[in-house]
């Protein structure tokens, strides 16, 4: 089986959909002869010809609405917003447009694409280009949001959000492009949306994480296992709509939990997740939910960028608090 | 009057000084040559720190950066400004920000990660670096529009590239622009790409200077790289703009030599000989072409320009690598004017983790 990284993953899943699936389109800007700015589309304008891989005009609400209705002309387009930072300049297009297109239309009009965006921090790149606003999305019904840590789902998700029928932001953690390689089918597999993987199993505590924190909370669950402590990480890999049930039964089982993210604390996923957490399992908890993520202040530039940042350290720190409550 | 004379519809391009550095008499601007060779000094400048930006980058000195390297003549333009004027900047503007007298190392420093390099920028009525494509020519339009309804004679300048041009932000400036005719000129330096994608991908308009019709005033398409028509383009519009004429918009028509940025290698979507066919239209040489018919430029000159360009730049990067770190805490004193106490017990909570485990020394 070869070993891919998650760039390769994402380009592997859309050309073997592109291959069997002539419909699925690829739009957005340097996706064609460039192969995208981070090579996720590499060779596929090359294979599959400039009317299927196709450089737009540089316009993100262009690109998003322009993918609403191709999605509508029966295609499968598969949008690619350049960086996380440039999501808001589609937001009318994604909230008010794609999110509700269905329940508008009262299910006459699906709209099946898929919208790419890199996302988060510790890359060392400019302003707007290490934000995490995945709260944005998940605050928005109607938008399925996944982000895989890992080169395996990188290919399966992607692969599953292309026949989900519902538009579905696909985010991808730059941090960690070509961070991890892994054996990656060539083979046709879906990893499912709409379910979290227990990456490592635990009984004392769990650390919920996706995207590049789930590589920070393996680290700290490897430390805390030095001293004893044994730590269930949970990858949750579809952000929106969530996984409630497998987060349930972990804090169940370990009493204990723990959230990380890379977005500002305020309104984030995290508080989402210990909602859900006390509504449900509230008995069985030993010690508050525990939040380890990104502070309520705008993200700096890349000098202060490792202190914004969670990373395993902190997370540890939080694991003690809440082991120690 | 250069707008009404060339006409944008008419494919009409404004040329004064052509690549061998001829000029044409009948449309030579009131630039002194003292003035122009001034200008070669400083264009001279801004090659050597944009290029010595890259090497910074590439010893992982410095972040991603956008070079302006072919575009110096166009960059130039803010020179021309008045003090009480306004530059509202993209990410593609330390040249202009460098000839409107922001220090070199604070750009460099801007650039290292550190947001408090562009700390003195408001003294000289520059807006911050905007990296989102497109957004900032609204905020020259309101800018000017506070000037106009303020009964102030000051305008702004806003910089963007062709690629912004297709962004809806683009259109809602040029709009409320023409409306309430904002003293706003709009200076678009059409490099020819944005990132990968040419020029002819962004729109079916033969130029983007005839986009100005459409918003009910005047455009002008002129060779970006010839700085007597920068210095004519410029001059003619920011009059019109102060006098309340209306907004304006340039297209100066240049070459982008170098990436994007760091991050990206032309060779992969550009043909080298496309490069070297813009070559011979670098706006550096048509001025040695120009001063040196005068005797006014040679060699040995061009060595001591070179130096003193060399100590300049040298200065700003020691300057800027010196710098003190930002602290942690500055991650958390600069987003709210007020007290925020949910978020000081955030920065509590890092400060003591950094305390506890090694003084924050290896943390970052």
């Amino acid at each position: 089986m070869p070993k891919l990284n998650i760039v390769s993953a994402i380009n592997l899943a859309l050309d073997r959909e592109m291959e069997k699936n002539e419909r699925v389109v690829i739009i957005g800007e340097d996706v064609g002869r460039e192969g995208g700015v981070f090579r996720v589309t590499d060779g596929l304008q090359g294979k599959y010809g400039p009317e299927r891989v196709i450089d737009t005009p540089l316009s993100e609400g262009g690109i998003a609405g322009t993918a609403l209705g191709l999605a509508v002309g029966g295609l499968i387009p598969v949008a690619e917003i350049q960086f996380e930072g440039f999501m808001y300049l589609a937001l009318d297009q994604i909230a008010n447009q794609m999110a509700r297109y269905r329940s508008r239309s009262r299910g006459q009009y699906p709209i099946n694409l898929v919208l790419r965006l890199p996302w988060g921090g510790g890359i060392r790149a400019p302003e707007h280009h290490s934000d995490s606003p995945e709260a944005v999305l998940a605050n928005t019904p109607g938008i399925t949001v996944v982000q895989p840590s890992n080169p395996y789902d990188a290919k399966g998700l992607m692969t599953a959000a292309l026949r989900y029928g519902d538009p579905v932001i696909y985010c991808e953690p730059k941090r960690i492009y070509r961070a991890i390689k892994a054996e990656v089918p060539d083979e046709d597999y879906e990893v499912p949306i709409g379910k979290a993987a227990a990456v490592r199993e635990g009984t004392d505590m769990t650390i919920v994480a996706w995207g590049a924190m789930v590589r920070e909370a393996l680290r700290a669950a490897e430390e805390l296992a030095a001293d004893g402590v044994s730590a269930e990480v949970i990858d949750l890999r579809t952000i929106s709509p969530m996984d409630s049930d497998t987060i349930i039964s972990s804090a169940k089982k370990t009493g204990r939990l723990l959230v990380t993210h890379e977005a500002p604390k305020t309104g984030g996923i995290g508080a989402e997740i210990a909602a859900r957490v006390y509504e449900e399992a509230f008995t069985s908890l030993l010690a508050p939910v525990e939040r380890v993520t990104g502070y309520d202040a705008v993200m700096p530039l890349f000098k202060l960028e490792d202190y914004y940042l969670p990373n395993a350290k902190k997370i540890i720190a939080g694991a003690r608090k809440i082991l120690n409550y | 009057m250069l707008f009404d004379r060339f006409d944008p519809l008419k494919g009409e391009k404004l040329e004064i000084m052509d690549k061998d550095g001829r000029v044409n008499e009948e449309l030579r601007p009131d630039l002194s040559d003292e003035r122009i060779k001034e200008l070669y000094v400083r264009m001279s400048v801004m090659r050597l720190a944009d290029r010595t930006a890259l090497n910074l980058q590439r010893e992982g000195r410095m972040g991603t950066y956008a070079p302006v390297y072919g575009q110096e003549a166009s960059q130039a333009s803010a020179a021309f400004l008045e003090s009480g004027d306004w530059l509202v900047p993209s990410y593609r503007e330390s040249g202009a920000l460098l000839m409107r007298g922001v220090p070199l190392s604070g750009i460099y420093r801007y650039w290292m990660g550190d947001e408090r390099g562009l700390i003195g920028i408001k003294d000289l009525r520059v807006l911050p670096v905007e990296v989102v494509v497109g957004s900032q020519p609204l905020h020259a339009v309101g800018v000017s529009w506070a000037m106009k309804l303020r009964g102030i004679k000051s305008i702004a300048a806003v910089y963007f590239g062709d690629g912004a041009t297709s962004e809806g932000s683009f259109h809602e400036a040029m709009n409320f622009a023409g409306v309430f005719g904002t003293p706003t000129v709009f200076v678009c330096q059409n490099n020819q790409f944005a990132i990968s994608v040419p020029r002819r991908v962004q729109t079916r308009s033969k130029s983007i200077a005839q986009k100005a019709n459409a918003y009910g005033f005047k455009g002008i398409q002129i060779y970006g790289n010839d700085i007597m028509a920068v210095y004519a383009a410029m001059k003619e519009a920011m009059s019109d703009a102060r006098e309340g004429r209306g907004p304006r918009l340039i297209e100066m028509l240049t070459y982008r030599f170098g990436p994007h940025t760091t991050a990206d290698d032309p060779a992969k979507y550009r043909d080298a000989s496309e490069l070297e066919k813009n070559k011979p239209f670098d706006p550096l040489i048509r001025l040695r072409l120009y001063l040196s018919s005068l005797g006014m430029w040679s060699e040995e000159e061009e060595y001591e320009i070179m130096d003193a360009a060399k100590t300049e730049v040298e200065k700003a990067v020691a300057e800027a690598e010196s710098a003190p770190k930002p602290s942690p805490s500055d991650i958390f004193h600069n987003t709210w004017k007020r007290e925020h106490t949910y978020l000081k017990r955030q920065e509590s909570e890092l400060l003591a983790l950094l305390q506890e485990t090694d003084g924050g020394a290896s943390h970052a």
